[in-house]
């Protein structure tokens, strides 16, 4: 026991001592997240972005983040804990810390925030989103080619305008192949409870859907679209390794990308506010791989996917229609991005009625 | 598949953790301990047998694990609150907290790791050299009856424990001796002292026997139902299995008709909603725990018959004076 | 060799004293070891856990903040607990009181004026209330157990709050986002100290109610009642005193206080209502309440103590890279530790060689 102590005592010191030796004069980019960075979702994905800062940029800039912080002020507490710990950036990476980013902003006036998927901007923070409908505007048309039923199931988490948007992209991406293309949606309420999202795609196919479709995140929908012999979309990451004969294709964020551009832009001294929307030309949103398909459809996905890159195609253009049958975007318009990012209305052809 | 079928075995899928969960519960009430930590428990068991399971390939060693891993935690609960009599209520709780910190940390070397589903009973049984194929063929061949065929016999195995063992802790209270005593224990432990019976120990059994099934529980969750490790992924079947309890009154059976009502209405909402009736989702997820009210007030309006099945002791700590 | 616990004639006023003490030193000790054994130092880790926190102002603020609606609502609970009444569902009368006391400001937005606030927290305190009332009806007209009616209450409110937000409560100049409007200057609760934290009047709230609590448990006949009818229900038949009577008192009391901690919370430090206000301040006040052995002054510091792990939870992860995860684990074994001291105050405990001995004496 002593002996244990002694050790404990001799550890305790060379690393207190060896505290001040790895001070650093490098510059502290910070991250806060609603999950864990181990959750398999949302969280992660950021988490792989801040890594990709730690790789890049990992000899003047080090990273640190606060994981799990619910909303509200424990969020405020969070980010006012980093602003006084030196953090040159702060990125806030869920919607619900807006308020408190707003609030930290105007504080400590010295810090760059960055608030991801928000609308509010200052002098001192910037918002970032990335546009992963262009995605599901190519996994619609691959469903549409791929079903045989003319209906796919799309398991959504909660009613806000980034699913609701997601949910009307897929369905007119599949209306492009195929007018009669249904959709049906079930609400899980959730956005990680494996076993709620595993019932919600048995639901589904029992409903006679072949293709799967989810934005929840973990991959148990996909094992259940494996296990029924149906195809799936991967959600966030590519969820490939859960169902290597359903998965076609999957939305991976890289958040990675934009972090190591804004880190950079403080370490030159050029960093502004913005307010950045960025789809898959910067890199903010990949495609995995087509697979599973044959090859006229990999070939149509592969082209529709150079067409959203290169601004030739726009997912959200004329003509479309509300639910209701009313008219939303006439002939060759496109929606602006206000509407679309306070969407909450479904286009003709989703068999749902929106939570409302 | 007839759709009908597929749903009973959704159902059937759905409500098993809750029921394993909640039979292990109940013995552990019946002997007049109220262990809330039954949700950290049940993670703790899922992380184990996923862990155990990917590291050496085999599901059934990873339930073994979660079983293990149940036990050894509610021995926790047990030492606090067996042997050094804290409060039940704040003890399991606790381990609640624990338990959800603990199994995430433990996770984050396997979350993203492929997962190993456990195979169903008939191909099990297949396996066994000898006489295992053909039973498994006759397996296969009761499978085909129309409606319930595949619910029966086309199920993992821990389906079948977990109806088992509703049927086990029914004799096993009811019918036996050592039932006796432990609902004796449950009911007056001083007066159970007073005899002669061995009050802490048989709650430690009680205790073990409740990690051991809320770990099981939790082995289905990572190994069966959705063969996967997600932080968290109980998400409060603990707590529903703990209401599913009182909803039972302490009786074997009718757990088992509360939990697969659960089940269905659960699945039933979703059903509900993939029909696009537009009925706000919200209303729809508080459906089952409205149901569980109302029908508890509907079964306590009896108080006679619930107070005879409430373990009078419930909660409350033992010392034996001497 | 085992244990055995041996019943003091009274509870020891020493290990009363001592026994968080000891807690603390055997929590300090596994720490150490738990950080050593992930390779970070354990002085450190020790530091940013419970030093650090405690060292700035604002940090102290923040502190308030936290423990503020774990002791208003544990408050409330141990009088529910000592009077046998198992209220499990302070987290659902969190929720009613944070919804019933933002009608206002949220449907009434011109309403300003000088009485806004006032009104709002008592129909907080009202709604929270009304919602503990509904266990206490079925437990007294039905017999129904109250752990499982208030625990199910629970998820209803929660749901109940989420279709609030998300439906007609949602601001209708949010961009369809999940919040209400933001609530007037009349309707948010003051900072108590704008110039060096954002402390706000919770923390007040929280002290007012555990020093009337234990007032009103220690020195009146009704805190008599409480404990007469906790302890023994037929001794409180004889005395005259009505069970079911208690049963209401209790839980209008705790979910009342639930409620005001839930507009608190909601007019204090967030200003607007989310579809999640609350990451299970209901839950963690009960084991608040336990740790502060059900004395509502005990819980002062009980909150003060949980809440501190919250912040240096924080710390931890910020200054050492230190998973959240592994701050969970720590809080857990925090608990066990001062649940298992506690055991002192009212046992000796003594090691038996010879179980048979043991028996006879």
């Amino acid at each position: 026991m002593k002996k244990l102590l002694l050790a404990f005592t001799a550890a305790a010191l060379a690393a207190s001592v060896s505290m001040p030796a790895s001070a650093q004069e490098k510059t502290k980019a910070c991250f806060v997240y609603i999950g864990s960075k181990t959750d398999g979702g949302y969280s992660q994905a950021h988490d792989l972005g801040r890594q990709q800062v730690d790789k890049e940029l990992g000899d003047k800039v080090e990273t640190v983040f606060v994981e799990n912080v619910p909303e509200g002020p424990d969020a405020q507490r969070a980010i006012e804990r980093l602003a006084r710990s030196g953090c040159a950036i702060i990125f806030a990476t869920s919607f619900g810390f807006m308020d408190q980013t707003v609030a930290a902003a105007a504080k400590f006036p010295d810090v760059k925030f960055e608030h991801g998927t928000g609308y509010k901007t200052a002098e001192n923070l910037g918002v970032y989103n990335a546009r992963f409908y262009e995605g599901r505007y190519i996994q619609g048309q691959i469903a549409a080619k791929m079903s045989k039923t003319g209906v796919a199931g799309y398991i959504a988490s909660f009613p806000i305008p980034e699913v609701v948007m997601g949910i009307n992209a897929f369905t007119l991406g599949a209306q492009s192949v195929n007018p009669d293309f249904k959709i049906k949606v079930v609400w899980a309420n959730t956005w990680f409870d494996a076993a709620k999202e595993a019932d919600a795609a048995k639901v589904l196919v029992d409903q006679g859907v072949d293709i799967i479709t989810q934005h929840t995140d973990s991959t148990a929908p996909m094992q259940v679209a494996a296990e029924r012999n149906i195809h799936a979309f991967g959600q966030a990451s590519d969820m490939i390794k859960a169902g290597p004969e359903t998965q076609l294709t999957a939305i991976v964020d890289t958040w990675g990308t934009y972090y190591v551009k804004r880190v950079k832009a403080v370490l030159d001294g050029t960093w502004k506010t913005d307010n950045t929307w960025d789809g898959m030309a910067e890199g903010i949103l990949e495609m995995a791989p087509y697979t599973n398909m044959p090859d006229d459809v990999k070939t149509m996905a592969e082209d529709t996917e150079a067409k959203i890159k290169s601004g030739e195609l726009k997912p959200f253009t004329g003509p479309v229609k509300k639910q209701d049958g009313s008219e939303w975007l006439k002939e060759g318009e496109t929606a602006d991005d206000a509407t679309l990012a306070g969407m909450n209305f479904y286009v003709q052809g989703v068999d749902d009625k929106l939570p409302q | 598949m007839l759709i009908a079928e597929s749903i009973l075995l959704t159902i059937a899928t759905a409500a098993t953790p809750l029921l394993l969960a909640a039979i292990g519960e109940l013995v552990v009430e019946r002997s007049g301990v109220l262990n809330l930590g039954v949700e950290g428990m049940m993670v703790m068991g899922a992380v184990c047998g996923f862990g155990a399971a990917a590291m050496t390939g085999s599901p059934w060693i990873g339930m073994m694990a979660a079983i293990l891993a149940g036990v050894l935690f509610s021995l926790l609960f047990g030492f606090l609150t067996l042997t050094i009599a804290t409060n039940q209520v704040a003890t399991g709780l606790s381990l609640t907290l624990l338990g959800l910190g603990l199994s995430s940390m433990i996770g984050e070397a396997f979350v993203g790791s492929p997962g190993v589903k456990l195979p169903t009973l008939a191909n099990g049984i297949a396996e066994i050299p000898l006489v295992g194929q053909p039973v498994a063929g006759l397996f296969n061949w009761l499978a085909g009856i129309p409606l319930i065929g595949r619910v029966l016999f086309e199920q993992d195995p821990i389906f079948y424990i977990s109806i088992a063992l509703v049927i086990g802790v029914t004799c096993f209270l009811f019918h036996t001796r050592a039932g006796l005593v432990l609902r004796s224990v449950g009911d007056n432990h001083a007066s159970a002292h007073a005899l002669g019976t061995n009050v802490i120990g048989i709650r430690y059994l009680a205790v073990m026997f409740g990690g051991a099934c809320a770990g099981l529980a939790g082995g289905h969750l990572s190994l069966v139902y959705t063969p996967q490790w997600v932080e968290n992924m109980s998400a409060g079947r603990g707590w529903i299995a703990l209401a599913l309890v009182v909803f039972a009154s302490w009786r074997p059976l009718r757990l088992l008709a509360g939990a697969y009502l659960f089940g269905a209405v659960s699945i039933g909402q979703l059903h509900a909603q993939a029909l696009g009736l537009g009925i706000p989702s919200q209303l729809l997820s508080s459906l089952p725990y409205l149901a569980t009210v109302l029908v508890l007030v509907l079964i306590s309006r009896n108080r006679r018959l619930t107070m005879m099945n409430t373990p009078a002791s419930l909660g409350q700590p033992f010392v034996p004076d001497r | 060799m085992r244990f055995e616990l041996v019943k003091r004639p009274q509870h020891s006023k020493l290990f009363s004293a001592l026994s968080p003490f000891i807690a603390l030193v055997l929590t300090v000790i596994c720490g150490a070891l738990i950080f050593a054994a992930l390779g970070k130092s354990p002085v450190d880790g020790l530091y940013y856990y419970f030093v650090e926190p405690l060292l700035e102002v604002w940090s102290l603020h923040e502190l308030a903040i936290k423990a503020a609606p774990l002791i208003l609502i544990a408050v409330g609970l141990s009088v529910c607990f000592l009077s046998n009444n198992w209220n499990i569902g302070a987290e659902g009368q969190f929720v009613a009181g944070a919804i019933a006391g933002s009608i206002l400001p949220v449907m009434f937005p011109d309403f300003q004026n000088a009485f806004v606030l006032p009104l709002m927290l008592l129909m907080g305190i009202a709604g929270g209330a009304a919602y503990g009332a509904i266990p206490a009806l079925l437990k007294t007209r039905f017999g129904t157990n109250e752990i499982l009616t208030s625990l199910m209450l629970v998820y209803v409110a929660q749901n109940f709050l989420d279709w609030l937000t998300r439906g007609p409560w949602r601001d209708p100049a949010g961009n369809n986002f999940p919040l209400t409007r933001r609530f007037h200057a009349d309707a948010v609760l003051p900072e108590l100290f704008p110039s060096s934290g954002s402390a706000h009047w919770g923390i007040v709230f929280a002290l007012v109610a555990a020093v009337a609590a234990w007032f009103m448990i220690s020195r009146t006949i009704k805190g008599f009642e409480v404990r007469v009818l906790g302890e023994s229900p037929r001794a409180g038949r004889f005395a005259g005193f009505s069970a079911k009577r208690m049963v209401f008192f209790a839980f209008l009391l705790s979910g009342g206080l639930a409620g005001l901690a839930g507009i608190s919370e909601v007019a204090g430090a967030i200003g607007y209502l989310q579809p999640v206000i609350s990451p299970g301040y209901g839950f963690t006040a009960i084991i608040v309440a336990f740790l502060g052995r059900l004395n509502p002054l005990g819980i002062v510091a009980a909150g003060l103590v949980l809440g501190l792990t919250y912040l240096g939870g924080e710390a931890a992860q910020i200054s050492m890279g230190l998973s959240d995860k592994v701050a969970r684990v720590f809080q857990g074994m925090l608990l066990f530790f001062v649940l298992g001291c506690d055991t002192l105050i009212h046992y000796r405990i003594r090691l038996v060689r010879d179980a048979l001995t043991a028996k006879r004496s």
